[in-house]
């Protein structure tokens, strides 16, 4: 029998996690790729960068409205249709100030959906569909516990985790694995030059490396880098009289 | 704001930074935004070509994607924050590399493109912008340039090398070279004189693609050191893991001193003159080979250090060597990185671009405040004297009158500034 080549879907293709994430993945293995996000323009150019990089994979790509129950149902139909996905990954989000959200109800609003409501509904519909594959999420740290900087942002990804503890829970035993993956700050744009004591934030090429480990292993839970699992268990274990003095 | 330093640490500045992350996007972002403004790839240009302190950075890492490549003619197409490592580890084992390549891989196609830099082939493949075919060109006045050696060749021409000043590089094509695989047939040569450099660099140039030399600066006034020179070669030896080491704190005072250089250098002569031989090389460890250890810059300290990249024309080569290296040794400063390497005949295309036929020289130096500024003053001489000029990507500190007679074509390069674009570097030397 002849080793079918890997199929894998990425909703939220074009956000930068999502697009490294491709990257160390292909870069072991050929497989098949269908690509999801808002922007038809920007899904064809990440198409072709992942097209230029790995000759030997195939890749398609489809625009949808990632807030649309209706596609959400027609895309999982479509992409189960002839048979599970080896992986699916749910990548997308929205990282909008806290401030600009706290002051607006309708960017509060549209925050909690895009990166909370939307991801738990991609997950529900593969779910719903698939015995067998990895159904892997993109949670954050910041939803281990709310605070000042960013906990709508922070709510919406604890929202992601409770649905990936429920389905954990109800496909325990069977073929079909859930991943919850929490990256750490990942590198903003010119930090890396910063040689500050504490400003460590990650490469976006290393939270992809650690991504795609994480999920072809199929953990229940990674922090990337390792080292936000010690921070968030800490973070996690402050009472909250000590916690909420705490300008984090 | 964010605070920037480029790789020579000499200051740290706040910045107002913009990502740039996507073609569809950049245009609109580029002709909003706060001015002066400037284009910033990986910041590993020694001095302040790519700083712009108290003014807006479009950081262009994002825009990293590849576009298209036509196996058959080697084009490839892409974004300008596509970084050389990411070209050479995509396509080396198909059969195609980077023609011109500089001493990292760390940095961005855009400022490979800024910089017009150049590598160990000089002799016999010019500089980077000589394999570029196509440029778009972004203007913060929203206009939208394309530009070739054959389209708009003045507009080209102005960029390549152009110090980020003309626009916003936003993609590229570039012509990329056959080779037989990821990897060199190298030869290090122990060379015991500066003439002895001169004779093994013209006995080599005809038959070798790549050839660099290191000097042991400090031992007796600077004289011997290692000639390099390699072709690409098939092989079917595995590719090395990735190794990388990082430098992991600031020291508070330069490790590179007085009292260590002599030894590092000393013991680096030894080590390579050991093993100089002839062996097969990856490209990793041939061209880059301080990539593998990750922010080697924070080995100066906090003070943060100089780069003295010069070139002098062929006639007067030997002998202002010579001359820099006794300026050196009177001013006991030394250098661990002093490279020597020849410059062949072609032209550059750029208006601004640093080679041309003769003889380079790269020196780092420690900061120390007055006593750095007087032997750069006496480096100045010489190069001057020899009818030399200083690169701009190095540079954080030459005099104005020394660039404006470096660079011949300057005045007509002023023609094609972007008035929305500036730099420390454009300001200090071409005073907006």
């Amino acid at each position: 029998m002849t080793n079918p080549i890997a199929r894998i879907v990425v909703v939220g293709a074009t956000s930068a996690i999502a697009q490294h994430t491709l990257r160390a993945w292909l870069a072991g293995r050929d497989a098949s790729a269908h690509l999801i996000g808002r922007s038809e323009s920007r899904l064809a150019s990440v198409e072709a960068d992942l097209r230029v990089r790995f000759p030997g994979s195939t890749f398609s790509h489809e625009a949808v409205d990632l807030i649309d129950v209706e596609a959400i149902e027609r895309v999982a139909d479509h992409e189960t249709a002839n048979g599970d996905p080896d992986i699916v990954l749910i990548a997308h989000g929205s990282l909008t100030s806290q401030t600009d959200s706290q002051k607006n109800l309708r960017a509060a609003s549209e925050q909690l959906i895009a990166t909370g409501v939307s991801p738990a509904l991609w997950l529900e519909a593969f779910a719903d569909r698939m015995t067998t594959g990895t159904l892997a999420v993109i949670g954050s740290v910041a939803g281990d516990r709310g605070r000042r900087s960013n906990y709508l942002y922070g709510a919406g990804k604890g929202l992601i985790e409770r649905v990936t503890q429920g389905l954990q829970n109800r496909f325990e035993g069977t073929d079909l694995h859930v991943v919850l993956i929490k990256p750490g700050p990942t590198r903003t744009p010119m930090t890396e030059h910063l040689a500050v004591a504490g400003a460590r934030l990650a490469d976006v090429h290393l939270v992809a490396e650690g991504i795609a480990h994480a999920v072809t292993r199929n953990k229940r839970v990674a922090y990337v880098p390792r080292r936000w699992g010690v921070i968030m268990a800490v973070v996690r274990s402050i009472p909250a009289p000590v916690f909420n003095r705490l300008d984090l | 704001m964010t605070s920037i330093t480029s790789w020579g640490r000499l200051r740290a500045a706040e910045h107002s930074v913009v990502p740039l992350s996507d073609r569809e996007s950049a245009a609109q972002v580029i002709s909003s935004a706060r001015r002066p403004a400037l284009a910033s790839g990986m910041q590993r240009s020694y001095g302040d070509v790519s700083t712009n302190a108290g003014g807006t950075l479009w950081d262009c890492r994002g825009l990293d994607k590849f576009i298209a490549f036509d196996e058959q003619s080697g084009v490839l197409r892409c974004e300008s924050g596509v970084l050389l490592r990411d070209i050479q580890a995509t396509f080396s084992a198909r059969g195609w590399m980077l023609p011109v390549t500089p001493g990292t891989a760390m940095v961005t196609v855009g400022g490979a493109i800024a910089n017009d830099v150049h590598g160990k082939n000089h002799q016999s493949y010019a500089t980077f912008g000589n394999h570029v075919v196509h440029l778009t060109l972004v203007r913060t006045d929203g206009d939208v340039i394309e530009c070739s050696p054959q389209e708009n060749p003045d507009w080209f021409s102005a960029t390549v090398g152009g110090l980020g000043l003309t626009g916003v590089i936003l993609t590229a094509a570039i012509q990329m070279k056959r080779v037989p695989g990821p990897w060199i047939d190298a030869e290090d040569i122990v060379f015991e004189s500066i003439s002895d450099f001169f004779e093994l660099s013209d006995a080599s140039e005809a038959e070798y693609e790549h050839t660099v030399s290191w000097l042991d600066v400090t031992t007796d006034g600077g004289r011997r050191g290692i000639f390099t020179r390699g072709n690409p070669v098939a092989a079917s030896t595995p590719e090395p893991r990735e190794t990388r080491l990082t430098f992991p704190i600031t020291p508070p005072a330069s490790l590179v001193n007085r009292l260590t250089l002599p030894a590092f250098n000393r013991s680096y002569f030894r080590l390579k003159a050991t093993r100089a031989r002839r062996r097969v090389e990856h490209y990793g460890s041939f061209f880059y080979p301080l990539d593998s250890i990750g922010d080697w810059n924070r080995m100066y300290g906090p003070k943060g250090f100089y780069q003295y990249q010069s070139v002098i024309p062929r006639r007067d080569a030997e002998e202002a060597t010579r001359a820099m290296l006794a300026e050196c040794s009177q001013a006991g400063a030394g250098s661990f990185l002093g490279v020597l390497k020849t410059f062949g005949d072609v032209q550059s295309l750029g208006m601004l671009s640093f080679p041309e036929a003769g003889v380079t020289f790269a020196l780092d130096f420690p900061e120390h405040g007055e006593q750095t500024e007087a032997l750069f003053a006496r480096l100045d001489s010489i190069v001057r004297a020899s009818g030399g000029r200083l690169y701009a990507a190095k540079d954080a500190r030459m005099p104005r009158d020394m660039f404006e007679r470096g660079y011949p074509q300057l005045e007509r390069f002023l023609a094609f500034r972007d008035p929305g674009i500036s730099s420390e570097l454009s300001r200090r030397l071409l005073g907006s």
